[in-house]
């Protein structure tokens, strides 16, 4: 891992939510599911994300701009510099027979990078609304679904699954799937095992996610 | 010296940002293993943050079995702080590090704001810390007591070595959307930028009050922070919140502080100690605690 400041190339819309690109300096993508802290302009504390794509020369991430970190990240303008750390924290497992990737809503953020590390296979995500769906063109070999639909009910059987999205849609996805692989959210102020604010229960104990995951085993 | 302040790095999985520093200063350790705080534990506020872990750690067992040997290994002075819920607590926890080479100061961490104490006094507690251990003691002190120069003179009376000040005050954030607290517990300790000041005046008393080395942190962004802090009479610097942000800050504000100390004409930044304490340059405010409205 390493920290860099690293210069916006551009900033673009995807539905509700934003890509944003930055050059990649020497700071290495990284396994799919691992995550990144981003510096949030005028913000104390950098926010997490889940790197989205790697194209080359770059590192992209998928934003979803709900309150002022990722506000600011989504307002950033080509030629910005903020500072990148990472990469953070756990990935998924890509040793696996049958891959199935499994995106909720903002969610879908660490599978375009992860579909091409897999050679892209099938794919099933769910969305609050057509206008969200519109981020389903990031992810190759995908079927859609939007709300009253769940993604959990287009889930079939005897797949390896990879799945990242809200935390209801997680636990529903668990009870289908009990060895699926999960990556988690909590809110996080450093990323890298200082702080102990991400706490969550993992096999009955409090742990941090930046270390132990954020992607752990359902089982 | 630069030093993290304690809770704020883990020298086991940074051990690259432990080694940038003269010394590590552990999480508090308590006597028992602690799971911490239910979340929400964290929370960003207008110049600061919130924290509530609660004094998550192994506790002295596994602490001494598990984690000083591998702490040993950084190569750094180690420096443990002790928590606890009555002296007893902390005089044993001492007595258990007494024989521990690689161990080189205690700090008794007398005010951690998410725990509810039973307030047994500071002077108690390093009184009976300094019959358990001959190691160094500093006594970590809230900014957050009516007469901390009282407290800061008990401690050195009781045995007290050093002063760390200051730990964090509590506050509480509320969701807009909501109205209720962000975090699991309601209330938590505040830290970074909105506490400089308050760390400041704490520093600037106690220094009046007992001219004992102090490890002075709180809101430390900068090395001009830093240098503010050692001109009211920190000897030393610890660094907590911003390394959150930036785990490369202890290389940054040591540079940025040796700048500071040059472009004022002095060799060293120690030549900046307790500056703010000598005859004021303008006729104007002095530093005497008696002199606030
Ligand atoms: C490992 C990891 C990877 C992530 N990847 C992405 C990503 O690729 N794209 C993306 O858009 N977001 C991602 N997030 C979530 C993102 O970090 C948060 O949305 C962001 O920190 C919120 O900051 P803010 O200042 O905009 O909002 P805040 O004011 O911090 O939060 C706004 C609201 O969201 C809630 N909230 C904040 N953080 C979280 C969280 N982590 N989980 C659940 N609720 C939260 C708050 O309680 C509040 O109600 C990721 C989080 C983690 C832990
Ligand atoms: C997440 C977090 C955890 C902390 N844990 C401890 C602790 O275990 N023991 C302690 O004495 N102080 C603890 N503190 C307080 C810091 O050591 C320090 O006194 C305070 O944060 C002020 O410095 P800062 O503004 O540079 O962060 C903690 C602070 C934070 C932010
Ligand atoms: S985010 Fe700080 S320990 Fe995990």
């Amino acid at each position: 891992m390493r920290r860099e400041r690293l210069s916006v190339v551009a900033n673009e819309q995807v539905g509700p939510y934003t890509l944003l690109r930055v050059a990649r300096g020497a700071v290495d993508p990284g396994v799919p599911g691992q995550f990144f802290m981003l510096e949030a302009p005028g913000r104390l504390l950098p926010r997490p994300m889940s790197l989205c794509l790697a194209p080359s020369g770059e590192l992209a991430f998928l934003i979803d701009p709900i309150g002022p970190g990722t506000v600011a990240l989504c307002e950033l303008a080509q030629g910005e510099n903020i500072n990148v750390f990472g990469p953070l924290g756990n990935g998924f497992v890509l040793d696996l027979d049958r891959p199935l990737l499994v995106g909720g809503g903002i969610g879908i953020a660490p599978l375009p990078f992860l579909s091409e590390s897999l050679g892209r296979p099938p794919a099933v995500l769910g969305f609050r609304s057509d206008r969200h769906a519109e981020a389903a063109g990031l992810v190759p070999n995908a079927q859609c679904c939007v709300e009253p639909t769940f993604v959990t009910e287009l889930i079939p059987e005897g797949m390896d699954v990879l799945a990242c999205g809200p935390e209801p849609m997680l636990h529903a996805v668990r009870a289908l799937a009990p060895t699926a692989q999960l990556a988690w959210e909590a809110p996080m102020a450093c990323g890298y095992g200082a702080c102990y604010g991400c706490a969550v229960e993992i096999d009955g104990e409090l742990k941090r996610l930046c270390v132990e995951g954020p992607v752990l085993r359902a089982a | 010296m630069l030093l993290n302040a304690s809770g704020c790095l883990d020298g086991l999985t940074a051990p690259d940002v432990a080694r940038s520093l003269d010394a590590f200063v552990t999480k508090t350790v308590t006597p028992l293993p602690r799971d911490g705080n239910a979340p929400v534990r964290i929370a960003e506020t207008d110049v600061g943050m919130l924290n509530s872990i609660g004094l998550a750690n192994p506790g002295i067992d596994r602490f001494l079995t598990r984690n000083l040997p591998q702490l040993a290994e950084l190569g750094v002075p180690i420096w443990v702080s002790v928590g606890g819920f009555e002296t007893d607590d902390y005089a044993d926890i001492c007595s258990r590090l007494d024989d521990h080479a690689e161990v080189s100061a205690i700090e008794l961490n007398v005010s951690c704001p998410n725990v509810e104490t039973p307030a047994d006094s500071a002077a108690e507690i390093v009184s009976a810390s300094r019959l358990a251990t001959r190691k160094p003691l500093w006594a970590k002190l809230s900014p957050a007591v009516p007469g901390i120069a009282e407290v800061a003179r008990a401690a050195q009376a009781s045995g007290a070595d050093g002063l760390s000040l200051v730990n964090t005050i509590r506050g509480l954030k509320l969701d807009e959307r909501t109205l209720r607290p962000v975090l699991g517990p309601g209330q938590g300790g505040l830290s970074g930028p909105a506490l400089k000041p308050i760390a400041l005046a704490a520093v600037a008393t106690c220094y009046r009050a007992t001219q004992m080395p102090i490890v002075g942190m709180g809101g430390v962004q900068t090395g001009l922070d830093a240098l503010e802090l050692i001109a009211v009479g920190a000897r030393h610097v610890a660094l907590g919140t911003v390394l959150f942000a930036d785990p490369d800050a202890p290389a940054r504000v040591r540079a940025e502080l040796h700048a500071a100390a040059a472009t004022r004409g002095w060799n060293a930044y120690e030549d900046g100690y307790a500056v703010a304490h000598e005859e004021t340059l303008s006729a104007g405010a002095t530093l005497d605690e008696r002199s606030s409205v």
